[in-house]
């Protein structure tokens, strides 16, 4: 039983990383009619938020210890962040603790900023072409973007711990009222799976009850009357393109505890969260949420020793066997609708 | 602004010299014997180093180590390694009088374009050495590839048995240790640090470095009274490894043991101190975590998980000996930083492959096959191991005491590291503390060893 | 000629000839320049911009024609190449056995997937044969070792059988040939200081690629092709005529399947190693890539994108900055140094920056790919022909009204 509700546990951790991606890439596809196949880019691009922030707060200048020496045999520099400078040691010190959650607010207004340029500048010009060339475009796109960040800060993933209060784990199971220490669990995965619960539900009562929101979901079914209708839903739009964006970046910030983020991981996620979409159904955004949830769960299952056992190597395939078999059974994936991307 | 003689001012005139001449360099097999034997006045080897994908940084390190290299071959720099080598065949001319120079390529950790990138050089680019890399996959295919075309291979990082095990090849040599010695070195410190009477729960990359690592340090451990509890094999680049971490708190497992290497090694380790096992208490004993094999890199990605981690290594910038210090302060003061051990392992192989074709007096690489087997002056063997494959090429000065090139197997033997994660690194470059450095003889087998059984040298092939 | 139209003829004798005197032309610079860098003309890389080549013929017999969009390719070169592999370790070094059983086993797996994904269209059927693909690849990585050989690939050793062979162990590995015609054997001709290389492999490749491409050009011109074109336009239409269209959509995936098994199964004769990467996702992509860098449903647009990617991978990825410094040695140094930081991230290890910067560039100017990128030239030079390019000008002009 503890078995079970730990990997339920770490399958809705997971389903909430491939949620949220696949909340973005719905949201860009139901609007826009786009393919983003750089969006796993935009999602690594947000762990970067992190890194950057990160490196800023520990800018230091050097100052020497002759009492150690180095490498090379020359006095030690020891380096003294500016942060500790102008903040006293002890809040200077606390202020680098907490960059990761402090990159959120780096993040959001950065990532509406490439989303807004991305559309305005390039995908813009692709509503009217096919599809395949949307996904050459943007996974050009993607390449470039990740080979920028590797020309700043290089393959080797960068360590990007939590706070030192999120660090350790609590006695989940106790909470639950289980045995004592039968369910641990890190607090940090229990924030990011409730940041993301919070999101997605951000996301959802913002096209629910706002106009703004009411006028989009309009625009995604029928985009032609709307406009008719006189509303400027092109504007809405390309902010909507910022918000899946940053909701892309919010998701990688606040996964950089859990993976040491390096400039390939959007392409690792990319493939997932496609297959996340496609089974939840093209342009059903709680169909992408359930879908995410759910392959994540069950990755998790399969994972387990017993499962393994009996069927070497389901791990690996589970999630694309999951896939065939929704397709299989139902056309259009858990949730879509009818007509939509089956040229 | 002073005009030394630099790097770049021997490749102008070097360039100029190429641009006047403008003739192949090298010759095809059927002319001369053997493939790309060179005929002008440089000599082309060929790096071929994973540029982009998870390992670029490694790579980048390598590169690093080669250029230092052939730089020191060609009497640049301060020498490095030269000075401090046992055989002091090489005097800064070059190989054999001829410049060195060299060409470089891109593996992606892929043997498919490992094996393109390495053709290429020896089709077009006419390389007559190959080295670099850093996993066995791509090792093991370029290396059969060498063997079919006619050149030698120096195996840069590959630590699996089966690169002088079941695939070795008489062009392939290896100076890098492999799972076997890190089985046979990492145990007994193990057993010192945390008892005989321990339950051990493996998580290994599946994949065949994954699967030999497993099975040597298994054996090893349970030979000194350990069980184990588990093994479970997880998919390579899984990223998040929580479904395979709880399975442990339950397992009354009291060692977890990660057979996992780069972004997975980082990974796996950083999820599982998260998940609290190291505050664990299991059995009444500390709850303990191992990575058998270390490199500097994982463990500046790995951050500060690594605080007190048991590993092993083939080489560390922080031993004293000579040759090491040597090499360290060339590396550092080009570069700034201290090399890796995959640097180190680069480095090395360059400077041994120049001087086995000096001893040699040939670029023929069987001749060259000849030199590193100690068949053509250097031969000797290791003291105090009582072995008829005890013999081989012995060299010293190289950063891992006297160290023995075994004819037998094309596979180094010496010094083997136990490291440790360091409690409180002064700089980004002491992550790592040297433990042990364990013997050579505790780290010795047989070439028939049944976890290195099924190979064949072969016989060395010249291309013609 | 040959059942060709004119056009069509013309077009196929210039491949022809472009094809059988690659030696010459990819090597344009004299060996030991410092141009010699951007020579292609090596066995090595030849064989790869035919095979795959070839293998980017047959995906656009699929994509091009019926605009079914495959994600899983790759699988199919992946299996023609391990299947080549183990007919050299039982049977015979002869690549013909090899070839067939390639081609027969891939078309067997086309079968099957396409079946059950052109069950589905659209986005949902890329997604099916994504997923088989990559469940292809996971356990040949993996699980399937015993078959595979893993990480490492599946490669010949000295103690296989090779039953047609006759028995005997060699001493050294034996290499892959054609009624005793070995596959690596070269023949060089220096001309001044020019240095040109002939292999066997590569002309046997060239070959095959040639009858191809001529079956290639049938299918597209046959009332079977106009049937696959009629599917890309307008499926409903075709179904309310009652007309099953999912025979014919099959056909095709099974033919673009078996192209990919025989591109696979020339890999391996070309270099016997079968890896498991050569069927993951990123694969399978890299030949979408290629056609839509070409030109999709063109003839010749996707051997022109296949090269091109290739040439970036293995020439641009080799230059580094010491050859930057020998190119530019001639200016003064400031300069120099400035034009190496400037090139820097674009070459070597940036080779994937470049290849990216190139991807956008083409598809954002040159919505036709490479093919409609040389028409454009064409015109400049006879404007007075409107109807310039044929059958090609046709393809891409239909590829650019979109799909929906």
């Amino acid at each position: 039983m503890d078995a079970i509700i730990l990997q339920i546990l770490n399958g809705l951790d997971k389903g909430s990383a491939y949620a949220l991606i696949a909340l973005g890439l719905t949201l860009i596809f139901g609007t826009l009619g786009v393919v983003n196949f750089a969006h796993g880019a935009l999602f690594m691009i947000g762990a970067f938020c992190a890194v950057t922030l990160n490196a800023l707060l520990g800018m230091s200048h050097q100052v020497e210890d002759p009492t150690r020496t180095d490498f090379l045999g020359n006095p030690l520099q020891v380096d003294v962040p500016y942060v500790q400078d102008i903040f006293g040691e002890a809040l200077g010190a606390s202020i680098i603790d907490w960059a990761v959650p402090l990159s959120i607010l780096l993040a959001i207004p950065v990532m509406l900023l490439i989303g807004l340029v991305m559309e305005r500048g390039l995908i813009r010009h692709f509503y009217k072409r096919p599809h395949a060339d949307q996904i050459l475009v943007t996974f050009g796109l993607a390449i470039v973007l990740q080979e920028i960040i590797k020309a700043i800060y290089g393959a080797n993933p960068i360590p990007t711990p939590a706070p030192d209060a999120f660090r350790g784990s609590v006695d989940f199971g106790q909470w639950l009222g289980f045995q004592a220490g039968s369910i641990i669990y890190p607090v940090w995965r229990l924030v990011y799976f409730f940041f993301s619960a919070l999101i997605i539900a951000g996301v959802f009562a913002f096209l629910q009850f706002t106009t703004f929101g009411m006028v989009v979901r309009a625009g995604m079914a029928d985009r032609e009357t709307v406009g008719l209708l006189g509303i400027d839903i092109d504007r809405r739009f390309t902010l909507m393109f910022g918000i899946a964006a940053a909701v892309a970046g919010l998701a990688g910030v606040m996964y950089t505890p859990i993976l040491s983020p390096n400039y390939h991981m959007g392409m690792d996620f990319l493939v997932l969260s496609f297959v996340v979409v496609v089974v939840g159904g093209m342009g059903s955004l709680p169909g992408a949420v359930l879908a995410g949830f759910l392959l994540g769960i069950l990755q998790s299952f399969a994972s387990m020793n017993a499962v393994k056992s009996l069927l070497p190597g389901i791990d690996q395939i589970i999630i694309y066997l999951v896939a065939i078999a929704i397709l299989l059974l139902r056309p259009r994936g858990l949730m879509g609708r009818k007509g939509v991307m089956e040229e | 602004m002073s005009r030394h003689f630099t790097r770049r001012g021997v490749l102008k005139s070097g360039a100029v010299a190429g641009a006047g001449l403008a003739l192949p360099t090298y010759l095809r097999a059927q002319e001369s014997g053997f493939t790309n034997a060179p005929t002008g006045d440089t000599v082309i080897l060929g790096f071929n180093v994973p540029q982009t994908g998870a390992y670029a940084d490694e790579g980048a390190d390598e590169l690093r180590a080669f250029q230092l290299a052939v730089e020191h071959l060609n009497g640049e720099g301060d020498g490095g390694m030269l000075q401090t080598f046992s055989e002091q065949n090489l005097d800064g001319t070059g190989i054999l009088g001829k410049r060195v120079d060299y060409v470089t390529g891109d593996t992606q950790t892929k043997s498919d374009v490992a094996r393109a990138s390495a053709q290429s050089m020896i089709q077009k680019d006419g390389a007559i050495m190959i080295s670099g890399g850093s996993s066995s996959g791509p090792a093991i295919a370029v290396q059969a590839l060498c063997q079919e075309a006619g050149v030698i291979f120096m195996a840069g990082l590959t630590h699996s048995n089966d690169t002088t095990g079941k695939d070795k090849k008489a062009n392939g040599f290896r100076h890098f240790f492999n799972a076997y010695m890190s089985g046979a070195a990492l145990p007994p410190i193990l057993a010192e640090q945390y008892g005989t009477d321990r339950r051990a729960y493996h998580l290994t990359a599946d994949y065949t470095w994954g699967w030999t690592q497993e099975e040597s340090i298994k054996a090893a451990t349970e030979a000194l009274g350990w069980e184990t509890a588990n093994t479970v094999l997880t998919p390579v680049g899984a990223g998040d490894f929580s479904s395979y971490i709880t399975p442990v708190l339950q397992s009354g497992a009291d060692v977890l043991i990660l057979n996992h290497y780069g972004g997975d090694m980082v990974n796996s380790l950083t999820q599982a101190v998260q998940f609290g096992l190291r505050d664990r208490q299991v059995n009444g004993k500390n709850f303990e975590i191992v990575v058998p094999l270390y490199s500097e890199l994982m463990a500046a990605g790995a951050g500060e998980a690594i605080k007190g981690i048991y590993g092993s290594m083939n080489w560390n910038w922080q031993l004293q000996d000579a040759g090491t210090q040597a090499f360290t302060r060339s590396f550092g003061e080009k570069y700034g930083f201290p090399p890796s051990n995959a640097a180190h392992t680069c480095y090395v192989q360059t400077l041994l492959y120049a001087d086995a074709v000096t001893r040699a007096g040939s670029f023929n690489p069987c001749a060259v096959v000849e030199a590193l087997e100690g068949r053509t002056g250097g031969s000797g063997s290791l003291e105090g191991i009582d072995s008829a494959s005890n013999e081989g090429f012995l060299f010293d000065g190289m950063g891992n005491g006297p160290t023995l090139y075994r004819a037998a197997d094309h596979q180094c033997f010496k010094d083997v590291l136990v490291v440790r994660g360091a409690e409180n690194p002064t700089t980004p470059y002491d992550n790592l503390e040297i433990v042990e450095v364990t013997p050579v003889e505790q780290v010795w087998y047989e070439p028939d060893h049944p976890q290195f059984a099924g190979g064949d040298l072969g016989e060395c092939n010249p291309g013609a | 000629m040959l059942g060709l139209g004119k056009k069509d003829f013309t077009l196929f004798l210039a491949v022809a000839a472009i094809t059988l005197l690659a030696p010459f032309i990819l090597n344009p610079f004299p060996t030991g320049s410092g141009l010699a860098q951007f020579n292609a003309g090596y066995p090595d890389l030849m064989q790869r911009f035919v095979i795959y080549g070839i293998f980017a013929i047959g995906f656009n017999i699929l994509f091009g024609l019926t605009g079914y969009l495959s994600f899983g390719h790759a699988a199919f070169l992946g299996l023609g190449s391990y299947s080549a592999v183990w007919m050299f370790k039982l049977l015979s070094m002869n690549v013909i056995p090899a070839l067939i059983l390639s081609v027969i086993v891939a078309g067997l797996f086309a079968l099957v997937i396409g079946y059950i994904s052109l069950r589905r269209s659209g986005i949902y059927f890329s997604i099916l044969t994504l997923a088989f693909a990559q469940m292809a690849y996971a356990l040949a990585y993996s699980v399937l070792t015993p078959l595979t050989n893993g990480e490492t690939g599946l490669q010949l050793t000295l103690d296989d059988p090779r039953v047609l062979d006759g028995g005997g162990r060699p001493t050294s590995l034996p290499v892959t040939e054609l009624f005793g015609m070995e596959m690596r054997d070269t023949a060089s001709l220096g001309l001044g200081a020019w240095d040109f290389t002939f292999g066997v492999g590569f002309y046997f490749c060239a070959v095959v690629m040639l009858i191809s491409f001529y079956l290639a050009i049938r299918i597209f011109r046959s009332p079977f092709g106009m049937m696959l074109r009629a599917v890309k336009s307008n499926q409903q239409r075709m179904n309310y005529t009652g007309l099953n269209t999912r025979p014919y959509t099959l056909a095709a995936f099974v033919i673009s399947g078996m192209y990919a098994g025989l591109a696979g199964g020339l890999l391996a004769c070309m270099d016997p190693l079968a890896g498991a990467e050569r069927m993951q996702w990123t694969a399978s992509g890299e030949v979408v890539l290629m056609t839509i860098l070409g030109g999709a449903g063109t003839l010749i647009g996707p051997i022109l994108g296949a090269g091109m990617i290739k040439y970036f991978e293995n020439i641009f990825s080799k230059i580094n900055d010491a050859v930057l410094h020998q190119w530019f040695a001639a200016l003064p140094d400031g300069l120099e140094d400035f034009l190496v930081t400037i090139i820097h991230p674009f070459i070597g290890k940036g080779w994937h920056l470049t290849l990216g910067l190139m991807f956008m560039a083409v598809v954002i100017f040159l919505p036709g790919g490479l093919v409609e990128g040389g028409q454009r030239v064409g015109r400049l030079f006879r404007r007075r022909d409107r109807k310039a390019g044929g059958a090609e000008a046709q393809a891409a002009e239909q590829r650019r009204t979109p799909a929906e």
